[in-house]
């Protein structure tokens, strides 16, 4: 399949089951929100070392959000739901509870219910005030700003992580620039996030290493610099490959992002040095879910 | 279906134990069933034909007309369905209110929503003292869902209140939230003396100043973030609650009662 001078694969991403929630962080404008959000999602790129796998959603305009204020969606993807609601009470903590002027809320109305702010209220030292509001329960805890107000839970559901495509450039600023104008359309999709820096990876890796200690190491096949050293995946004219992985609530959530994301990429073609979209695997015998490129563009 | 309907043909002169005619044991029952019901007044045993004009078949939803104050316990434990009162009602009003809906288009006696677990009250006109309070020597008023009234209400109003709302449209007697434990009244008229009364924990909001005792304390001018979430539940209300011109956030805070836990609250509109 070739899509604007730039060929499609016939491969698979592999994505596997994870846990995910939803949070809405508020405040006294946009960027106190942001900062609050970011500070959240921070360091959340990887479940193999960050223990999480987080981003911001998009951004709630303040007739969205429940106390009317602007708002931003952020959204935590774990392998295993304990794991799941540990990340979330330490990240609404030291960053949200810690934020000028926010206030935090659930994201997901069924699930199974986790902490969001139940057990931060301890924080409040007896002074904490609770409010049982249309069935809803929020937590006021008086701070030096003010209060934090924060809903005591909100919801956890199955999902799916490690939707993944692979943008293969004649140059580091082409690959870079397709990748930017993927997540700018990605970005639009709800119900997913691109937990990578700027939603871009470009440090994709392969299962196990020489070295024992290391579960995963970079993914020598696609490391132009190693084209005439290891068994390549990469022609001669291809200098530089970059990854955007998925996490989303559902198979068709990924499908839709993924689909967006390639076709921005494509609408560059070949003519801005794209060359190839292909995506990682692992030879689909570690993950059920399976997101084929060309029945995506088809 | 048509709604169970009850016309009141006079008034008893002794009151009447209204508590038989709720949506859960009328379920299932034909006209006759319920017409051989008896209830209770002074010492007498009334069938509910020889009192009330029944029509209608729906038992989830229950009318009862040209009703008078001296009908007491009118839905009483109610788990489910409607019931509309058309006049007065007598004590005890909502006694226990499980679920469901209770509207009143005049006044209510003592005790209306006493010890009401949830569902939804609304009196259009007068509530008596102690509305939404617990019985003599108990320790629970009520646990949960909402009382709106659009007139005034009485002395001890939420008197051990313990959780869910009550919203008052006009004024509120002396006492009122004393003993509360937890939930929100909230009052757009004037309050009487001794407000808050021994309250623990719970909310008071008010549109007007009161007159606060000495063991409630000033914690100054605030914005707070739940008012807007508090009002925004109120808006499918029919009530000036509902209105948006009504709603504010910015409040003058009084933690109370020291004298008790101190940790209730008094927030006053600024």
């Amino acid at each position: 399949m070739i899509i604007n001078g730039v060929s499609i694969d016939a491969t698979f991403a592999e994505a596997f089951p994870m846990k995910a929630t939803r949070a809405i962080i508020t405040a006294q404008n946009e960027k106190w929100a942001m900062i609050s959000a970011q500070a959240m999602t921070g360091f959340a790129t990887s479940v193999i070392a960050c223990g999480c796998e987080g981003a911001i959603e998009r951004v709630f305009d303040p007739s969205e959000t429940p106390d009317g204020r602007p708002g931003v969606a952020i959204m935590i993807f774990a392998m295993g739901g304990k794991g799941l609601a540990k990340q979330l009470e330490t990240r609404a903590g030291q960053c949200v509870l810690t934020s000028p002027t926010s206030a935090l809320f659930s994201g997901i109305d069924g699930g199974i219910r986790i902490p969001l702010g139940k057990n931060l209220r301890y924080f409040g030292d007896g002074f904490q005030v609770s409010k049982q509001i249309s069935g809803k329960r929020y937590w006021r805890i008086p701070v030096m700003d003010g209060e934090f107000l924060a809903e005591a839970t909100t919801g956890q559901v199955d999902a799916i992580g490690g939707g993944n495509f692979l943008v293969l450039a004649e140059s580091q600023p082409q690959a870079l620039a397709a990748c930017e104008a993927a997540i700018e359309e990605m970005r639009k999709i709800p119900n997913v996030i691109m937990p990578f820096p700027g939603g871009v990876v470009r440090s994709g890796s392969k299962v196990g290493s020489k070295y024992k200690s290391l579960g995963a190491s970079t993914n020598d096949a696609f490391c132009p610099t190693l084209k005439g050293m290891t068994k390549t995946d990469l022609s001669p004219e291809i200098e530089s490959v970059m990854e955007i992985v998925i996490d989303g609530l559902t198979k068709e959530d990924i499908n839709k992002a993924m689909k967006v994301g390639i076709q921005a990429v494509c609408d560059l073609g070949a003519a801005n040095g794209i060359k190839r979209i292909s995506a990682g695997n692992y030879g689909g015998k570690l993950g059920p879910f399976h997101f084929h490129l060309q029945e995506i563009m088809a | 279906m048509s709604a169970l309907t009850f016309t009141l043909k006079y008034k008893s002169a002794q009151r009447v134990d209204m508590s038989p005619l709720v949506c859960q044991h009328l379920s299932g029952m034909s006209i006759t069933e319920i017409s051989a019901l008896t209830l209770q007044s002074g010492k007498l045993k009334l069938r509910v034909d020889e009192l009330f004009t029944i029509s209608g078949s729906d038992a989830q939803e229950i009318v009862i007309n040209n009703s008078v104050d001296n009908l007491d316990f009118i839905g009483k434990d109610l788990d489910g369905g409607s019931i509309t009162v058309n006049g007065d009602a007598g004590a005890y009003l909502a006694f226990g209110l499980k679920s469901g809906e209770i509207k009143v288009s005049g006044n209510a006696g003592l005790y209306a929503a006493c010890e009401m677990k949830k569902g939804y009250l609304e009196i259009a006109g007068n509530a008596g003292d102690f509305l939404g309070a617990a019985l003599p020597g108990n320790k629970m008023g009520m646990k949960g869902g909402t009382i709106l009234v659009k007139g005034n209400v009485g002395e001890r109003a939420g008197d051990h209140m313990r959780r869910g709302n009550i919203l008052i449209e006009g004024n509120a007697g002396d006492y009122c939230g004393s003993r509360m434990t937890a939930g929100t009244i909230a009052v757009m008229g004037q309050t009487g003396r001794y407000l808050g009364y021994a309250m623990r924990r719970g909310t008071l909001l008010l549109w007007n100043q009161p007159k606060l005792s000495a063991s409630f304390n000033d914690c100054g001018a605030h914005t707070l973030a739940f008012l807007p979430i508090l009002f925004g539940s109120f808006k499918t209300l029919n009530s000036r609650f509902a209105d948006a011109s009504e709603a504010f956030n910015r409040v003058q805070r009084y933690a109370g009662d020291m004298s008790e836990m101190g940790r209730g609250e008094v927030l006053v509109k600024l």
